[in-house]
């Protein structure tokens, strides 16, 4: 499918140019609001906010409404150059289809009167970028609009919008910045055993001495033979914290971790999964792969 | 008493201003403190023939010895496991001039901790330093604990779960700290006292710890120096005699994360304790005031019980009602602490300790006869006590 249009290069100069026309064109023909200033709608709009002011019972509209007297109906026609849909559609069409509200900034000359029919022009003020935000690359449009009776203003608007491509989604956390266990002969097997979904824990073949962390030689007897044995995988919160700050590698905030009590009489520090943790609640392990050489444990409110 | 009791003293003191961003070099940092302690020492840096500091300090004695053109040095030590070095170094000094090994030994730490390497952040080189400390914290800096807060906020939850503590008890040792910096110009938080709902509103650092749980960060240096208690009488300062200098570690001991013994807490602190009563031949009745390190304030009410102030899980009845403050029973940290006046590892903790013996304390205690100084907890650590005459 060819369209002469849309292969046109829509770059930064041509974005520019095509504001330029916008903003020459200046403010747009008045419009009359659908209705006069009326009691009804200020009633509604009163109980809506939470007004008390009882100057607003009375035939005196409360200035914030400026923008309710010209909202379009459920069927717009929009003005044929209204310049911020135009512009907003020119942006689309260059790919910066997402947008976000940034300012609005409303003036108040005086409060309307029950009765009095205001008119709305808007124009195109500025189209600022391109920009590099947190959501993404794009332009920040600002529009001024201006309420009239008759041709005393009464009200004016600064809006400005934020017209962006949607970046890529960064991943919440980046886990390959995990701090990774250093480990040596003395406790490889431990890692080896998480990566197999296990917790091994250093048995002194001598002795039967169980201990974690684990080290080359039994405490208790001085044997250097050792094993290991597998854990049940069920513990209980021997203590616990909740991490706020700093931020920590590989990890998203706030951070639970526990101290575990496992029920073949060791202790282990790590993460646990699940809300309102409280000292002596049964936990489960469960394992995350953090890479081919690292699998952690973590723990599970049963 | 021990034959050691007494040998030696500290005859100077010496600091540097206490900021967020020196703006100079840390062996410079040392290199000023070192001069104002000899200052008030009377001595120079050709008098010194020792130097001691932490294995954490990054100038070396040698590099801080050619600075000061100082000649030849008989004696260099370092002590190690961070801030529970501080009263080890005295220590290493106390025993080198006692021994007439050295003649005058400064014990110095100097560091950029805030607009530096900040200790409160992830110290990522921990964990995978290869010797047995990195294989140590494989236990716990992959899951993410990792910062000492987090690690000292494990202990201060079973804490509170074991006798009942609450973060009000933890928030009323900041709370004096913070009355004590208020009039002390040096500190950091110099005229800015805080309240307890100031404390309980500060924001979680790592639950149950807040914010106004946690010592700053700071930059800055102090140095001590340390002679024999014979060479003291003829220097001009009010000897600050070292009653007793004790280090500690105790059974299954880990650097923070002491998790795996029966009853976790901070047992190396009772070895301290019970090391310092039996040098002095004093008791915890004889201390005129305390200076208890402070980088967590959970760890100062685990102190109190360990050193044998009070029972253990007495601690929140202690120090209520102002006991920890200036004209309580046990005044704490006049200069401010870690909290309020600076965090320099303890070793300014250690300076107030000799104010308080010379009588020259911002915020002196009456009849400061003997005084104790501990170094950093959750750590292999250390202590002193301070006597204003030979007992």
């Amino acid at each position: 499918m060819s369209d002469p249009i849309t292969e046109q290069v829509k770059d930064h100069d041509w974005i520019m140019a095509r504001a330029e026309e916008f903003k020459a064109m200046g403010e747009t023909e008045p419009r009359l609001a659908r209705d006069p200033v009326n009691q009804p709608m200020i009633n509604n709009w009163v109980e809506a906010i939470g007004h008390q002011d009882p100057r607003f019972a009375d035939g005196m509209a409360p200035p914030a409404m400026a923008q309710v007297w010209t909202m379009y109906g459920l069927d717009p026609t929009r003005p044929a150059k209204d310049p911020l849909h135009g512009t907003m559609q020119m942006l689309d069409s260059a790919g910066f289809t997402s947008v976000l509200g940034t300012n609005c900034d409303q003036v108040y000359k005086r409060a309307l009167k029950v009765g009095e029919q205001v008119t709305i022009t808007s124009k195109l003020d500025s189209v600022v970028g391109p920009k590099k935000t947190g959501v993404g690359e794009g332009y920040f449009v600002t529009t001024v609009n201006t309420w009239r009776v008759g041709d005393e203003e009464v009200a004016t608007m600064l809006f400005r919008v934020l017209k962006f491509k949607p970046a890529a989604r960064a991943p919440k956390v980046d886990k390959s910045k995990t701090i990774r266990p250093m480990r040596n002969r003395d406790t490889e097997f431990f890692w080896e055993g998480t990566k197999q979904g296990e917790i091994r824990i250093s048995k002194c073949n001598a002795c039967g001495e169980l201990r974690h962390p684990p080290g080359p030689m039994c405490p208790v007897c001085h044997a250097a033979d050792r094993g290991y044995v597998v854990a049940s995988g069920k513990g209980t919160i021997y203590s616990f914290l909740t991490h706020h700050a700093p931020q920590l590698p590989g990890k998203e905030l706030p951070l639970q971790l526990g101290l575990i009590e496992l029920p073949e009489g060791i202790r282990m520090v790590g993460e646990l999964i699940g809300e309102d943790p409280a000292i002596g609640d049964e936990v489960d392990a469960t394992y995350e792969k953090i890479d081919d050489d690292t699998t952690l444990v973590y723990w599970r409110k049963s | 008493m021990s034959g050691f009791s007494n040998s030696a003293a500290i005859v100077g003191i010496g600091a540097t201003e206490f900021s967020k961003e020196s703006g100079r070099s840390e062996l410079q940092l040392s290199c000023e403190a070192t001069l104002a302690a000899l200052a008030d020492a009377g001595l120079t840096p050709k008098d010194v023939d020792g130097l001691v500091t932490f294995k954490m300090d990054n100038s070396s004695e040698i590099a801080l010895a050619r600075e000061l053109g100082m000649g030849d040095l008989r004696f260099f030590s370092r002590v190690d496991y961070g801030g529970g070095a501080a009263c080890g170094t005295v220590q290493q000094a106390a025993m080198a001039v006692a021994t007439g090994v050295a003649d005058v030994v400064v014990c110095y730490r100097g560091f950029n901790e805030r607009s530096g390497q900040r200790y409160g952040q992830v110290q990522s080189w921990a964990a995978t330093q290869i010797n047995s400390n990195g294989l140590d914290n494989a236990w716990s800096y992959p899951y993410g604990l990792s910062t000492p807060a987090a690690t000292v906020a494990m202990q201060a939850r079973r804490y509170m779960h074991e006798y009942g503590a609450t973060s009000r008890d933890f928030g009323v040792v900041a709370v004096a700290d913070r009355k004590h910096a208020a009039t002390n110009p040096n500190a950091f938080f110099y005229g800015k006292p805080i309240t307890i709902e100031d404390h309980q509103s500060s924001r979680l650092i790592a639950d149950p710890l807040r914010l106004l749980d946690c010592c700053q960060e700071s930059d800055g240096a102090v140095a001590l120096v340390v002679v024999s208690a014979e060479r003291a009488k003829d220097l001009p300062q009010t000897p600050a005699y070292i009653a007793a200098a004790a280090q500690g570690s105790a059974a299954d001991q880990f650097v923070m994360t002491s998790y795996y013994r029966d009853d976790i807490g901070v047992p190396e602190m009772g070895v301290v304790g019970r090391e310092l009563w039996r040098q002095s031949g004093l008791k915890p009745d004889d201390m005129a005031m305390a200076v208890l390190y402070d980088h967590f304030t959970p760890y100062v009410l685990m102190q109190l019980e360990e050193l044998g102030f009070c029972g253990r899980g007495e601690a929140p009845g202690f120090i209520a009602d102002g006991a920890i403050e200036i004209g309580g029973k046990l005044p704490i940290n006049t200069h401010g602490g870690q909290l309020g006046e600076a965090y320099i590892h303890g070793m300014n903790g250690i300076a107030e300790g000799v104010r308080q013996v010379r009588g020259a304390s911002i915020n002196q205690v009456i009849n400061a006869d003997h005084v104790l100084v501990t170094a950093g907890t959750g750590v292999p650590t250390s202590g002193l006590v301070l006597s204003r005459e030979v007992g």
